[in-house]
């Protein structure tokens, strides 16, 4: 079976699955992201464009505006948030905006997230024990048992 | 995280539901940090002043608002007088000139009593991104709880003060309960230097501190920069636009330049014995290479704004601006906005300033900027700046061509309506 499991330490409860969207480069949030559409808008960013609405949000971390929490509080009431968030490094910005997007977030992880997961892969995401079974692109989810 | 007798108080509800609230997020955001305790704080700056967004639901009430906004809550709470010395940071809205913003009288009206809210429950209306040009200037080793990245990196670096980064919710709930994670730039061993940076050029202008700042923060991310060979003795404005770059551009929260930011006279201390983990040095070229960076949306010469004033103006920046207009008037396509706290703005009318730039055509605003506030001279296609924070953030938000010099460049092309603005 071609999967798998990523384990790390949980800071927002839950479970989730989704498809991945993965990103090598920091996001941020305020100026860097469209509330409303969870859209990435940062010139230059490789996401530009792409909105991480019901995908599971795979990134190095936060930079930016303190508004990086708001934002994605906004995005959340918006109905735009992403479905769960996977990232490298642990940030002020990073911790509070996980907790009030009030989705599944772990950090620390044994192996770097970016380079196994890829966007497009199929993520169940156990918040509460820290684990990720990534399901790489091209096995149908509903075969994985 | 351990807690101690007044905190768990204050987590069991014996002052109230909404600082029980406030008190369950900042352990629920410590523990995610993997700090081991809050620390005290009386100086917190945050951003509850509400304006309506796209995505946001309708409220009914301010208490809701603070509720599910401030304090992540989805049951609405009667939100008691802060416990600490807080103060609100920009916001959406010139109280003066929000008609010329093209806010609707219903949404000024909100804005308005959101604010009287605020202030109401002991919330300080300095309503600026730079609170440490209107009074509230921490001293060294304070423990503060501070949004907005660039006033962060302005009082942990340039005075010594100790914050992260922090965020609406975090501070809410920091100004309810006088606390916040004893986590990062709170702790002595973590404001160490990471990276070494040689300044081989000799910056000293009000740009080229700009340049170098965006620059450090794209070699460092969000790391701790220590700067040497800096050959001149910056002023306020210059390390203010330094450390809004940084912040911008990587994620600076703190620096030092020994012998002049308050907690390193020497390299050696600035790094405390840790290792250097990078060192890399700026030049000309480099310099040369920020400056094409941060023009590199723009192509269109004809200019239909120039805003400066960001971060902030303070006085000294108003009069040089004033100085730089000497007697002549903004160009009839283009617009000069500038954007300074409301008590500089009070000074500035009190100096002739504010009359001098409306005779030029220039309008001097407070409170807000075009990039948080999301408001342009209508048809703006085109800005100029002299922030290369601004120039960062206003064509991913704005959707413009953004154009960054000199102050004086900016004027210039306010004058002529032209952008001629260049680096040597």
């Amino acid at each position: 079976m071609n999967s798998v499991i990523l384990r790390g330490r949980p800071i927002v409860g839950g479970y989730a699955e989704g498809e991945a969207l993965v990103t090598s480069q920091e996001i941020s949030g305020w100026g860097g992201v469209e509330a409303a559409s969870g859209t990435i808008i940062e010139s230059r960013h490789e996401l530009r464009g792409e909105s991480f609405k019901g995908k599971v949000l795979v990134f190095p971390g936060a930079k930016g505006s303190s508004g990086w929490s708001g934002i994605f509080h906004t995005a959340r009431l918006a109905g735009a948030a992403p479905k769960a968030m996977l990232f490298n490094t642990m940030t002020s910005k990073a911790a509070l905006g996980a907790i009030v997007t009030r989705v599944p977030a772990i950090t620390d992880f044994d192996q770097d997230p970016l380079s196994v997961i890829h966007t497009g892969d199929w993520l169940k995401i156990d918040g509460d024990r820290g684990v990720v079974e990534v399901i790489k692109r091209g096995d149908s989810p509903r075969t994985q048992v | 995280m351990r807690l101690t007798a007044d905190e768990e108080a204050m987590l069991d509800g014996k002052e109230g539901r909404a600082v029980q609230r406030a008190m369950e997020l900042l352990v629920q955001y410590g523990d995610a940090l993997g700090a081991e305790r809050l620390v005290d704080t009386n100086n917190v700056c945050g951003a509850n002043v509400f304006s309506p967004a796209p995505g946001l639901p309708k409220f009914e009430s301010h208490d809701q608002i603070f509720s599910q906004m401030s304090l992540d809550s989805d049951e609405t709470f009667e939100i008691p007088h802060v416990k600490a010395y807080s103060c609100q940071l920009i916001g959406r809205m010139d109280a003066r000139h929000w008609r010329l913003q093209e806010i609707e009288q219903e949404t000024h009206d909100l804005i308005a009593e959101s604010e009287s809210y605020n202030a109401a429950h002991g919330i300080q209306l300095m309503n600026t991104c730079t609170p440490y040009q209107v009074g509230n200037v921490p001293v060294k080793g304070e423990h503060c709880a501070w949004m907005e990245s660039s006033a962060v990196v302005y009082i942990n670096s340039v005075l010594g003060a100790r914050t992260n980064v922090e965020g609406r919710e975090s501070t809410a709930a920091a100004m309810l309960t006088g606390k916040i994670p004893y986590w990062g730039y709170h702790l002595h061993e973590q404001r160490a230097g990471t990276h070494y940076v040689d300044v081989q050029f000799p910056v000293q202008d009000f740009m080229d501190w700009g340049i170098l700042g965006y620059y450090v923060g794209k070699m460092v991310g969000d790391k701790v920069p220590v700067l040497d060979h800096v050959n001149s003795t910056p002023n306020l404005s210059q390390l203010k636009h330094f450390g809004a770059a940084a912040s911008t551009s990587g994620g600076v929260e703190l620096y030092h330049i020994p012998g002049i930011t308050a907690e390193a006279r020497t390299v050696e201390e600035a790094f405390q014995g840790h290792p250097i983990q990078a060192r890399f040095s700026f030049g000309q070229q480099e310099r040369l290479q920020v400056y094409e960076e941060l023009n590199s949306t723009a192509r269109d010469p004809h200019v239909d704004l120039v805003m400066l004033g960001c971060p902030h103006a303070n006085i000294q920046q108003i009069w040089e601006i004033c100085n730089l207009l000497d007697g002549k008037t903004v160009h009839s396509n283009t617009e000069l906005w500038i954007f300074t706290p409301h008590p500089i703005r009070e000074l500035a009318d009190r100096n002739g300033y504010t009359k001098i730039m409306e005779n030029a055509g220039a309008v001097l605003m407070s409170d807000t900027c075009p990039a948080i506030g999301r408001f342009l001279p209508k048809g703006t296609k085109v800005i100029a700046t002299d922030s290369a924070k601004q120039v960062h953030y206003l064509p991913a938000i704005m959707k413009v061509q953004g154009w960054f010099g000199s102050t004086k460049d900016c004027v210039n092309a306010a004058i002529t309506g032209r952008w001629t603005g260049g680096i040597s």
